[in-house]
């Protein structure tokens, strides 16, 4: 069973009283635990392309099937209910609720879901796990750009997605702290078995998935599954 | 649960923010918690104090002497009574020649039976009670009036008094009234003494009764009482007045006035409206990243949208709560204010159902003008996290929309229903600010598309940044010109509509118009009077006589005919009262014709022109035949014609008009009417009618206006210290508007900073972006009310209406000035502080 399976994807927007493509015939399936990231120049789709993944919004035409619910058939709430059960996020520009505490920033996709028990304690060892345990009752304002997006991270897997969409990461950060997050982030996706779809520009970051497309003009140019296959397939045959 | 816990969470680095919102709910819920709870402390010490009202159990007065029969009985009636009788008269003081019109009246009896005639020394009721001189206790007004005191004496017709006490409050009797119409009481036995006493003097007369206990029951039941009597006193003309009966008019009285409290409460509760709607407006604008964030985490829309509406409930019931909290003091104040115009001290206490009925409505407002701009956030989309430029989420219309103007209009028009009691007026009152807040929306539409459309691209760059300002995405124009122009609208419609009421009460005392009035001039003095008048070379600008005479029937029935018959329209003291009726076949300056013709004979028959309201009000029409008593002769008449009249113009107006050629001979007196030029010619003539005509009043306008001056002061004190929460309330408006509005400019004024731009730059900008929004609202508002105050004028209080410049041109450049001042201040952050810090702190 694949965790996420893009068929024929295609998105238009109105512009100038013209239709405006941004994204076209994108297809591909990822397996549970996958680690893959989209690639290309800046406009060339690739955060709209995560978008749709994510249920963030709803495609032109094409199917979005995430742990095989499709997507554009469900409405703007029945996508976000599928969001708190199996999507985590990363973002960019962090998007911590600042009138929250660190704490009750992670704790926040547990409370939305209801029902659980323990969710400070499990927000708390999360916190501990990338290293901001004392920093709980702090709120973003008072935290620097590294720590925010560390809070993120344990905010994205405290609901323990099945898959994880990361747009840009490291993209407000310094060298030495996006190396720090970066690790942070493949640990505890490996510990949490976790699918993970990155959208960068830095193709050293995205060296480090399973699976690398490229999209330019909305659509993709390359997909490194042929190739990781072809490397599966010779060390097969050395063996 | 989580909902009510995020809503908290999320308000703890918002609540200074929501601070704003909740001050325009506190003043707003504090005016009618106060008014309200003043209503029922009104209610309730009317009804504890009722017998107060009358001072007696049960009042008889008549102008007509019964029968002997009927006068035997009124003697012996009750357990013990007192007797009244009293007339307006010239009185004067020997000390320094003054002379003043006041009611005289000659008691005998132990009045009042209940409540406390103040008097000082208190111990003069005593001795005024057991006179056996002539002695005399005179209200403290007249005293004032006249520059005298207790030990002075006073002179009523042929005889002097000794004035031994000081009246400051009467049962029954506002401090106001005694203003107005200051009494002389003297004892009863010397009134004949006083030769005033006359035929064609209009006296009235009246018992005060205290009556026993009833056997049964143990409480005195005046109504069940007078019962059996009724048809007898009404066949005689004589009026009974209980306890249950003056609590019903006092109560009638006093609805108006707590009626117009609460609409003056209603404005400011409607300006906190605006100020709910306008700061949970750009609220809500700032907190679309946070919604767009939970949404992409898996919140609902529905989830979204009740976090910050339990925000705004709970805000709502806090500032409520502090608004009654608020309103329960000020209450406490209101009698103080409102004691000269009331008959009864009014005891302050708590209300509950004012105090409830505030916090309901306050919660009420809160979520009811939270709810538009809260809805937005239901569609906010969670793409946002990824796009910061993303904006298509709020540009749809939403249906449920609709449903909250509905519902808004619904609560306006049912709270204005609630507070006047008058659907059409409730309606009027909505339409108006609906076609209000329409017209200013245009106009703030207008201005954004006049801007874009001539811009002027060759002026300097602090203009063009400011006047792009207006235009650009995420501009406030709407929302301040709509917010502080319906503010500005509603106090200025307040201001004209107060000096459009004050002004109703004005007379015209200029130019050739008369400015005093003689009356009660007997045929044979007429021509004494007229001489004695002219002797002062002063001119003779009316001359009318009058007949009283009594209704008898209403086309063949009478008044016992009438009580009886429950489906007749005719009021019950259209039989009792007395009708004072002149005689001419044409109509004078103050007369309009409505309908029918002037007063005519035709045929023998005598068609009489009627007041137009007192037509309305007995259901008459034209062709009834109404038979008069002109004391002793039937004389019976036709409806010809009715008419509209000028009641506060100065002439003598009349309800009914007789034609010339029927009353010539009946007994009447005079009414003349001249023009004084000056207080000195005024006591010669009064002092010359003193001594020759002892019975003839007159009336000095100038005296008499200057009265009404005051009172008029009073009265402006009152609503102007009312209205002073409706201001206190638009400021807070304007303050929500502007203080919210300027995280709208705050990153952009620091990005100008950072790209180098100086403070004066910043200044200027910010200077003449706030000036034309200030101006441009202030003046919508401004015409608006004009035209709003012109409706008033026009349809409800129907009286003409001139707009004074000069204060509405303060109320422009007050709120033009207070919106550039709360703006700049609200950006000295960016002025004085380097572009870091704010972009840390705020940004």
């Amino acid at each position: 069973m694949s965790i996420l399976h893009v068929e024929n994807l295609t998105k238009t927007y109105p512009s100038g009283g013209r239709a405006l493509t941004v994204l076209q015939g994108v297809n591909f399936t990822l397996e549970p635990g996958d680690t893959f990231a989209i690639v290309g120049p800046s406009g060339s789709g690739k955060t709209t392309l995560l978008g749709l993944c994510a249920g963030l919004d709803r495609a032109s035409s094409g199917s979005v099937y995430l742990n095989d619910i499709r997507l554009d058939t469900l409405t703007e709430d029945q996508r976000a209910a599928i969001r708190n059960q199996h999507v985590g996020f990363i973002f960019q520009n962090f998007q911590l609720l600042p009138t929250l505490t660190a704490l009750e920033n992670v704790m926040v996709p547990l409370e939305l879901r209801g029902g659980e028990k323990n969710v400070a304690k499990t927000a708390q060892a999360l916190l501990e796990r990338v290293g901001l345990g004392n920093r709980e009752h702090h709120y973003p304002a008072q935290l620097s750009g590294g720590e925010q997006q560390r809070v993120s991270l344990a905010r994205a897997f405290i609901n323990r997605p099945k898959l994880l969409f990361a747009d840009e990461p490291t993209g407000n950060l310094d060298a030495d702290t996006s190396a720090t997050v970066v690790d942070l982030l493949f640990e505890l996706n490996r510990e949490a078995g976790t699918t993970l779809v990155l959208v960068t520009h830095d193709l050293e970051l995205a060296a480090r998935t399973q699976r690398v497309i490229r999209v330019k003009g909305g659509t993709v140019i390359a997909d490194s599954k042929e190739r990781i296959g072809e490397r599966v397939n010779r060390n097969a045959e050395a063996e | 649960m989580w909902l009510f816990r995020m809503a908290w969470r999320d308000s703890r680095r918002s609540r200074q923010r929501l601070l704003l919102f909740m001050s325009a709910i506190v003043l707003g819920i504090a005016a009618l918690v106060a008014i309200n709870s003043f209503g029922d402390n009104l209610a309730r010490s009317i009804d504890e104090q009722a017998r107060e009202l009358l001072g007696a159990d049960l009042t008889l007065s008549w102008t007509r002497a019964p029968s002997a029969k009927t006068q035997q009985l009124l003697k012996t009636l009750g357990r013990d009574r007192a007797y009244e009788v009293s007339f307006a008269s010239l009185v004067s003081t020997p000390k320094n020649g003054g002379v003043r019109l006041a009611q005289v009246k000659g008691l005998q009896g132990n009045f009042p039976f209940y409540g406390t005639w103040e008097v000082q020394p208190a111990s003069a009721v005593q001795t005024f009670r057991q006179a056996t001189s002539r002695v005399a206790l005179v209200d403290d007004a007249l005293l004032i009036q006249m520059g005298t005191q207790p030990g002075d004496s006073v002179r009523v017709g042929n005889l002097s008094f000794l004035i031994v006490g000081r009246v400051t409050k009467t049962p029954g009797q506002a401090a106001i009234a005694a203003t107005v119409a200051p009494t002389v009481f003297i004892p009863n036995q010397f009134l004949a003494g006083t030769g005033l006493l006359q035929r064609g003097s209009r006296i009235a007369y009246k018992y005060y009764y205290q009556l026993a206990p009833d056997k049964a029951t143990s409480a005195v039941d005046a109504d069940t009482f007078i019962k059996p009597l009724a048809a007898r006193l009404d066949k005689e003309g004589i009026n009974y007045d209980t306890v249950t009966e003056r609590k019903k008019q006092t109560g009638r009285s006093f609805a108006d006035l707590t009626k117009y409290l609460s609409l003056v409460a209603f404005v400011a509760l409607l300006l906190g409206c605006v100020g709910v709607a306008s700061a949970v407006q750009l609220y809500v604008k700032e907190k679309v990243a946070s919604v767009a964030i939970l949404r992409t985490l898996g919140a609902s829309g529905r989830q979204a949208f009740l976090i910050y509406l339990y925000q705004t409930t709970l805000m709502g019931l806090i500032g409520a709560t502090v608004g009654a909290v608020l309103g329960s003091v000020v209450q406490l104040l209101l009698p103080r204010i409102f004691g000269n115009f009331l008959p009864i001290t009014v005891d302050t206490a708590l209300s509950g159902p004012a105090v409830l009925g505030g916090i309901g409505t306050g919660l009420l407002i809160s979520v009811l003008f939270s709810l538009l701009p809260l809805l937005a956030i239901r569609n906010v989309s969670p793409l946002r996290t990824l796009r910061t430029s993303y904006e298509d989420d709020l540009q749809g219309r939403d249906p449920l929309r609709w449903l909250v103007y509905g519902l808004v209009v619904c609560f306006i028009v049912g709270f204005a229903y609630w507070q006047t009691s008058n659907l059409r007026l409730a309606v009027g009152f909505t339409g108006g600010l609906v076609v209000a807040f329409g017209l200013l929306t245009a106009i703030g539409l207008g201005l954004i598309g006049l801007v874009r459309r001539f811009f002027p691209a060759s002026w300097s760059y602090t203009w063009r940044q400011s006047l792009a300002n207006l235009y650009r995405p995420n501009n406030q124009t709407l929302i301040l010109i709509t917010s502080i122009g319906l503010g500005a609208f509603l106090i200025a419609t307040l201001y004209l509509t107060q000096g459009l009421l004050l002004g109703r009460v004005e007379l015209s005392g200029s130019g050739k118009q008369p400015n005093m009035v003689l009356f009660d001039i007997q045929n044979e003095q007429l021509a004494g009077v007229k001489s004695l008048v002219q002797a002062q070379h002063l001119p003779i600008l009316q001359e009318v006589p009058v007949v009283t005479m009594r209704l008898t029937d209403i086309n063949g029935k009478n008044g016992e005919t009438v009580r009886k018959d429950t489906t007749q329209k005719p009021p019950k003291w259209a039989f009792t009262r007395e009708y004072r009726v002149t005689y001419r076949d044409s109509l004078i300056s103050s007369e309009k014709l409505v309908s029918g013709k002037v007063p005519y004979q035709f045929g023998g028959a005598s068609y009489i022109s009627i007041e137009k309201g007192f037509f309305e009000r007995m259901h008459l029409k034209l062709g009834d035949t109404l038979n008069f008593n002109v004391q002793g002769a039937p004389v019976q008449t036709i409806i010809g014609g009715t008419r509209e009249v000028e009641w506060n113009r100065v002439q003598t107006n009349f309800l009914v008009i007789f034609p010339s050629g029927i009353l010539e001979q009946a007994p009447q007196f005079h009414v003349l009417m001249t023009r004084v030029p000056d207080n000195q010619t005024s006591a010669v003539l009064q002092r010359g009618l003193v001594s020759q005509f002892p019975n003839v009043s007159a009336i000095d306008l100038g005296l008499i206006l200057k009265t009404i001056d005051e009172i008029l002061a009073q009265i402006s004190f009152v609503i102007q210290f009312m209205a002073l929460f409706s201001i206190l309330t638009g400021l807070l408006v304007l303050a929500s508007s502007v203080v919210i509005s300027k995280f709208q400019r705050l990153r952009e004024s620091v990005l100008l900073r950072t790209l180098g731009a100086s403070r004066n730059q910043i200044l200027g900008i910010t200077f003449l972006e706030y000036s034309l929004l200030g101006f441009v609202a202030a003046l919508s508002g401004i015409l608006l009310s004009i035209a709003g105050t012109w409706g008033l004028a026009r349809f409800v209080f129907e009286v003409p209406y001139r707009p004074d410049a000069l204060p509405l041109l303060v109320i422009t450049l007050v709120v033009t000035g207070l919106t550039i001042l709360i703006g700049v201040f609200n950006s000295r952050d960016v002025l004085v502080k380097p572009p870091l810090e704010v972009l840390r702190a705020e940004v």
